[in-house]
């Protein structure tokens, strides 16, 4: 009984998929581990404003974080000569962590549009600050050396594969969190301050303190994806806190929505064909292809892709 | 007798408006108490002050002795005062269930679990028992947009009693309630405040049911008390009449039962 109670469908279904992944990491050609790896890197920080949407916050700053998460990496892997990935990544988490703790203060007291355009604006100071830094590379940003597991240096050859099955283990276990969250009694109060902020506050809660909590987890995972993206790429630039990348993030939760835990991974896998593609075919429009797909969406899907997986599940069911 | 709530020169002005004029008001514990008052006497504003949504100009406020003033809602409601809504309060997109559910787990703990799932079956257990007490078990799995009105207020009250507080205070229960529908929702909702011993401070506009169900009245009028006791006095009370009631009613005991179910 209580096993039932821990570990539940949705679970299970994403340890086989994160075991699936990682087992055809060895099989696929490396171009597609990359941008397989690309995709769900910035599928993380599409959960982070997935998560202030069920808030009913809408995040247009993530790429703040994203940034902070790859700069942090690529400072201290550079200047500080830190190359275990762990070590990495942990200090991407809390180099977020403890700028959201800061920031979180003044968001929690927004709501609305006037959220959205702070967050918009925070994260543009973050893109102006490396701008302007040249001992960060200005626009260019600047390389980033490649990485060792707890003192093992995989052999150049093997160096791809291995950061492809860390992005795997990786996404897969904050899947599994963010799964264990949306379930849990803080993810079902999220709904509830995003439908009626009053009651939450007379039903003895505060929703401030969840909004704040839930923009610091938000952080937290969008510096893990931003970090995913400095290893898999090998290289860092101001370009990830720009206002386009964070509104390229809200692009794809909408396209996913907000139901289920694996809808921001399969919107960032689909966009990531659906650009791949549009810019092969038409490389000077592939914008209005996109502009295209997300206008079908909210037409016809408002509440994502995802609606697509529940009704079919209905009717099996 | 104990006193629950106590209010000692309660004042609220907006601008120019005075709307709570120097309150003293005791409430004993398990006693019904009625607030009557035309619109704009300052009820509502009296409840939002108690229950922290708003802030009094100047006064103090006692809950079971100790001061609440300046305390958030949430903390009052922790302490054991909860409120429900003259338009009830949910979460539409959500099930009646969930709404419990939620309900719930504010009741269990200011910090709701990041990990710990919500639905759990001890959850699930006690929130069908407080839909079947208050008898809207089988909305139990609709989301709250579809519910009816009636079915809705009585979502919100029972919201408000999971938390087991002591005292509630109900602000119009039956405002929005369709007459066949209303006496039966006031009995109800008595039936589980009596069960649990809690005492009830309830804002109503229609005369039947405070005559009804409570023991003692309060008439506001202009933020002011003018009136304070039993029913049957209150109702007679000749400001009360003019002021509140309107003479075109008759006084208590002479009305006609006809709208009763």
């Amino acid at each position: 009984m209580s096993a039932k109670t821990t570990i539940d469908k949705t679970q299970v279904a994403l340890l086989i998929a994160t075991a699936a992944f990682a087992a055809a990491g060895v099989i696929a050609p490396y171009w597609l581990c990359f941008l397989t790896m690309l995709a769900l890197a910035k599928a993380l920080v599409v959960q982070g404003v997935v998560i202030q949407m069920r808030l009913g916050l809408v995040s247009f700053g993530q790429g703040l974080f994203f940034g902070i998460g790859g700069y942090a990496v690529g400072i201290a892997s550079n200047f500080w000569g830190i190359s275990d990935a762990f070590v990495l990544l942990a200090l991407a988490l809390a180099a977020a962590v403890a700028v959201a703790a800061v920031l979180g203060l003044l968001m929690a007291r927004y709501r609305d549009i006037f959220f959205a355009m702070l967050s918009l604006a925070l994260s543009m100071i973050l893109f102006g600050v490396l701008v302007k830094s040249q001992g960060l590379g200005s626009t260019d940003g600047f390389n980033v050396p490649a990485q060792s597991y707890l003192g093992w240096v995989p052999a150049p050859g093997q160096q791809k594969l291995v950061a492809y099955v860390l992005t795997i283990a990786v996404v897969g276990t904050v899947a599994l969190l963010l799964c264990r969250y949306l379930g849990s009694g803080a993810g079902q109060i999220a709904e509830a301050v995003r439908e009626n902020e009053i009651r939450v506050e007379y039903l003895g809660l505060s929703p401030r303190w969840l909004i704040y909590a839930s923009y610091v987890m938000a952080a937290g995972v969008a510096a893990l994806g931003g970090a995913l993206t400095a290893f898999a790429t090998g290289h860092v630039d101001p370009e990830m806190a720009y206002w386009a990348t964070s509104g390229e993030f809200v692009f794809i939760a909408l396209l996913g929505g907000t139901a289920h835990v694996a809808a921001p991974f399969l919107a960032s896998i689909l966009f990531s064909v659906v650009r791949t593609y549009a810019f092969e075919y038409t490389p000077h429009t592939w914008q209005l292809i996109l502009g295209l797909v997300l206008l079908a969406i909210i037409v016809f899907l408002p509440k994502g892709l995802w609606s697509l997986v529940q009704r079919e599940g209905k009717v099996r069911a | 007798m104990n006193t629950i709530l106590e209010t000692r020169a309660l004042c609220r002005t907006f601008g120019a408006v005075i709307a709570a004029n120097s309150l003293d008001v005791r409430i004993e514990q398990s006693e019904v108490v009625g607030v009557i008052g035309s619109n704009g006497a300052g009820k509502t504003t009296f409840i939002n002050m108690v229950t922290g949504y708003l802030s009094p100009s100047s006064g103090e406020i006692l809950f079971e002795g100790r001061s609440i003033l300046g305390h958030a809602p949430r903390r009052i409601t922790r302490m054991g005062m909860a409120r429900s809504f003259q338009v009830a309060q949910l979460f539409p997109e959500l099930t009646v269930l969930d709404n419990l559910v939620c309900a719930l787990i504010g009741a269990e703990g200011a910090h709701p679990s990041f990990l710990k799932p919500a639905r759990s079956p001890a959850r699930i257990a006690a929130c069908d028992a407080i839909l079947a007490e208050f008898g809207v078990e089988h909305l139990r799995d609709d989301p709250v947009r579809a519910v009816p009105q009636g079915a809705r207020k009585l979502i919100d009250i029972a919201m408000a009693m999971v938390g087991r507080p002591r005292m509630l205070l109900l602000d119009e229960p039956t405002s929005g309630v369709s007459v066949e529908e209303k006496f039966a929702l006031m009995d109800t909702v008595m039936a589980a405040v009596r069960r649990h011993g809690v005492t009830v401070l309830f804002v109503e506009h229609d005369m039947e049911i405070v005559e009804r169900y409570v023991s003692r009245i309060l008439a506001f009028y202009s933020g002011k008390i003018i009136a304070d006791g039993p029913p049957a006095a209150v109702m007679a009370d000749e400001r009360v009449r003019e002021l509140v009631i309107g003479h075109h009613t008759r006084p208590a005991g002479s009305r006609r039962r006809s709208a009763q179910p």
